[in-house]
């Protein structure tokens, strides 16, 4: 153990080089933390204004400004960028930033990996882009590109796509190797699993999801490839293979996906309910055990998304049911975060705001999700703007809605600076109140029967459709005010303390006011440990 | 534990060498399949900058780790990320797998009428739903690539080379693991022999490999023969791929125990390879049983 010191000593407390080759070459978990952190944001610009167009389509009854093709491809390119390009790489950027720092460890496990998780990403979503400039325009199939959609009746730069998600995936999968390797190895010594913050339990947990479930998507994607181009029958009936197999292989990585897109999330609402209550989180080993839960259920659940396939009767009925068991421990999870409130001391700071409207938004979606998971109720709500109602409440007010919760929560340690409170405040009554006039009114249509993917519709549906791209654009906008505050913060924000929420517990808050490059180069003492754990 | 110093590694530019290369590799052969002349020859600067970045990248590690720049906690962290490494390739051939089983199973029996599909034999007459002969019995079906369904004369034999090919890899296991053991006795003289013989069992593994392909293929099973040709050849090709890997990473250990990297007690990169050339090793049985077999 002593001979490492020996030629790496020098290295370690000078700061950051100086120029672009910085973030080209860092090494250093925050760094890469933050080019995930602002490229999510571009993606996240990028699929917004992808979803303006989408909702300028849809903004009356007729075609409005676009041919019908470029919608699909819209919705396509919409959801791969959103769910591939902001969500995920959010989450990893969070993940990077705080995790070495909650688990008092002074980096990622394999740092040199790390900068190739992150460095994979511009290039994958650059291949991803460009087939919008291709003969027969970009992937116009879904995100969830279905066979013989994305096979027999896709454009040639499908190909560039599968490349695409093979890039993602390699990024995906490497990001959660670090992530095990940093919190099983990388933890401080004194720190049980038992003493681990949520979010870093929610992130290792996540981090098996990533492990299970990617592999499984490169496969399909590589069936897709020699599908389309070598002659193989994984999905054409006519050579003995089917095209629901490859649904039942897309939806054994698409329903962890969606996990993973969400146990991060549930981790950063367990940190900031207990701060501005404080009061310590409720319930923290049940929060654990809720988690593995879930995660475990995740895999065994992919079918509900085909219930309309013509599965036999049995298989409907056990998804159906073994998705019901997924409400148990969510709930565990919701009833834990309003015990936390509960006769705490509350303020309504604006990470708190975000993390109150998560409770009840994300409550909201896990409710229509239920009602989704019903087999003979699900034949009504299949395929229509029930189904994007559902999905957009979970992942846009749910996981979104925690990035930006952590992205405020945690600002003050990143910049050693503080936002600027109001704006931030307007900022979320000005995103909360648009958000729910934008999805709300989703859930009527798809009732009244409105398909999703359709660039026109019947009149009835018009006005609902009218309000929801309004709150739309609305929404839209708001996220140039979050620029404008981050920005502003990073820039003109007022210094803090170490510890500038008054409740808050962790060993992020035990570092100086602005995290220094590197931290935890000595692991904390058991009695830090102690004094910053979540338990009561 | 007493408090320690963490090793970190300097900054490195190998990442975004490997992006480039991956990219390279990727677009030329998107385009190679899309009929573009120069396709290919991107595909080999790709590949070439790949090679290029691990020579730089695994070359750097070793230096490092032969300068003694690694302690104990980094050498978990190697273990950790290859063990998981491994379970995600484990869980790449479950894609496969799944495919195969879902295939047999379910898809072809039902697309033989299977389950009360009572319009099956009406729409399809003469149709039968056996594993080789799904490719439909209906003149020229065209697949997906635009190429015609060939139907193979006959199921690859089990007992002849896949037999063979078993034994071959089994027995390599073995040598491994007595090369792992002269390792941790440091006799590296043993260390050698059983090395080169794991080796040698590995490309005789492949050489029959081969030459199954050429009997198969001469008994009209080929890629494009419907589901069977595809499983058989997708999940026998990624598998022959990872142990061409595994044959290379082997004899780069080779090289490195004659230089002299590995000592009895710290010796990751011959383990980790080792642990590579099992799971391919697991993954043949599986092969064995369920492609060649039952």
């Amino acid at each position: 153990m002593t001979t490492a010191t020996a030629t790496s000593h020098d290295d370690h407390h000078h700061g950051p080089e100086k120029g672009i080759m910085r973030w080209v070459k860092t090494t250093n978990h925050k760094d890469i933390g933050t080019l995930y952190l602002w490229f999510a944001f571009a993606m996240l610009l990028v699929g917004g204004a992808m979803a303006m167009g989408i909702r300028m389509e849809l903004l009356q009854p007729g075609m409005q400004v676009m041919d019908p093709h470029f919608f699909n491809q819209l919705t396509t390119m919409h959801g791969l960028i959103m769910v591939f390009g902001a969500i995920m790489p959010a989450m990893v950027g969070l993940g990077n930033w705080l995790i070495p720092m909650m688990v008092g460890a002074p980096d990622m496990a394999l740092p040199r990996m790390n900068n190739w998780s992150f460095w994979i990403l511009p290039f994958a979503g650059g291949i991803l882009m460009s087939t919008f400039f291709m003969d027969g325009g970009a992937p116009a199939f879904g995100w969830t590109f279905y066979a013989p959609l994305s096979t027999t009746f896709a454009p040639d730069s499908t190909d560039f796509f599968i490349f695409a998600v093979h890039l993602l995936g390699f990024s995906s999968i490497m990001g959660a190797i670090n992530i095990i390797a940093t919190v099983i190895n990388m933890r401080a010594p004194e720190m049980k699993l038992m003493d681990m913050p949520l979010f870093v339990w929610t992130w290792l947990i996540t981090s098996f999801l990533l492990i299970g479930a990617m592999p499984v998507l490169a496969g399909a994607v590589t069936m897709m490839l020699t599908d389309r181009n070598f002659g193989t029958a994984f999905f054409d009936a006519t050579g003995g293979g089917d095209p629901v197999m490859f649904q039942h292989i897309f939806w054994f990585f698409g329903h962890p996906e969606v996990y993973i897109m969400i146990l991060p999330a549930f981790g950063i609402i367990s940190h900031i309910i207990p701060t501005f209550s404080r009061k310590p989180l409720f319930g923290y080993s049940s929060m654990v055990y809720a988690t593995a839960s879930i995660a475990f259920l995740s895999y065994i659940v992919w079918a509900h998304h085909m219930f309309l396939t013509g599965m036999p009767v049995a298989g409907e009925l056990y998804f159906m049911y073994a998705t019901m068991m997924i409400a148990v421990p969510t709930g565990v999870k919701v009833f834990n975060w309003v015990s936390t409130m509960w006769k705490g001391s509350m303020t309504f700071e604006t990470p708190m705001l975000w993390a109150l409207s998560f409770v009840i938004l994300f409550t909201i979606g896990g409710f229509s999700g239920l009602m989704l998971g019903i087999a003979p109720a699900d034949i009504q709500y299949h395929d229509t703007y029930f189904v994007v109602a559902h999905f957009h409440y979970v992942l846009v007010t749910g996981a979104l809605w925690a990035i930006i919760a952590a992205t405020l929560y945690w600002l003050p340690k990143w910049t050693g600076k503080m936002y600027n409170e109001s704006l931030a405040k307007v900022h979320f009554w000005w995103a909360v109140i648009s958000v729910n006039v934008l999805f709300f009114p989703q859930h009527f249509l798809g009732l009244a029967g409105m398909p999703r993917r359709i660039p026109d519709y019947s009149l009835q549906f018009a006005d609902f459709n009218l309000i929801s791209s309004l709150g739309g654009f609305a929404f839209g906008a708001s996220f140039i005010l979050l620029a404008y505050i981050v920005v502003d913060c990073i820039r003109n924000g007022k210094p803090v303390d170490a510890r500038p929420w008054d409740g808050a517990k962790g060993l992020e808050w035990t570092l100086s006011a602005k995290a220094d490059y590197h931290t935890f180069n000595t692991p904390p003492s058991r009695e830090l440990i102690e004094n910053e754990s979540q338990h009561s | 534990m007493s408090a320690q110093e963490y090793y970190i590694p300097n900054g490195t530019y190998w990442p975004i060498v490997g992006s480039v290369g991956v990219s390279t590799l990727f677009v030329g052969f998107a385009n190679q399949m899309h009929g573009a002349s120069w396709g290919g020859s991107v595909m080999a600067i790709g590949f070439a900058i790949l090679v290029f970045m691990m020579f730089g990248w695994f070359g750097q590690v070793v230096n490092e780790s032969v300068n003694g720049n690694y302690n104990n906690q980094v050498d978990r962290s190697f273990r950790w990320g290859m063990s998981w490494f491994i379970f995600s390739e484990v869980m790449f051939f479950a894609a496969f797998f799944g495919a195969l089983f879902y295939a047999r199973q379910l898809s072809v029996p039902w697309l033989g009428g299977a389950d009360n599909n009572l319009f099956t034999p009406e729409l399809w007459n003469g149709f039968s739903a056996t594993w080789q002969q799904v490719a439909m019995n209906t003149p020229a079906a065209i697949s997906q690539a635009g190429m015609e369904y060939s139907v193979p004369v006959k199921l690859v034999d089990t007992w002849g080379l896949p037999a063979l090919n078993t034994l071959l890899l089994l027995l390599s296991g073995v040598t491994l693991t007595f090369a792992h053991h002269a390792l941790r006795e440091g006799k590296r003289n043993q260390i050698v022999g059983w090395l080169v013989a794991t080796i040698v069992l590995g490309v005789l593994f492949l050489g029959f490999q081969i030459a199954e392909y050429g009997h198969a293929y001469h008994d009209g099973l080929k890629l494009t023969s419907g589901i069977y040709g595809s499983t058989f050849y997708m999940l026998t090709g990624f598998h022959g791929f990872h142990v061409t890997v595994g044959a290379i990473m082997l004899t780069v250990i080779l090289y490195r125990v004659q230089k002299g990297h590995f000592s009895a007690d710290s010796h990751f990169g011959f383990e980790g390879v080792a642990w590579y050339w099992h799971f391919v090793d697991v993954v043949w049985l599986g092969l064995f049983v369920f492609v060649y077999w039952v």
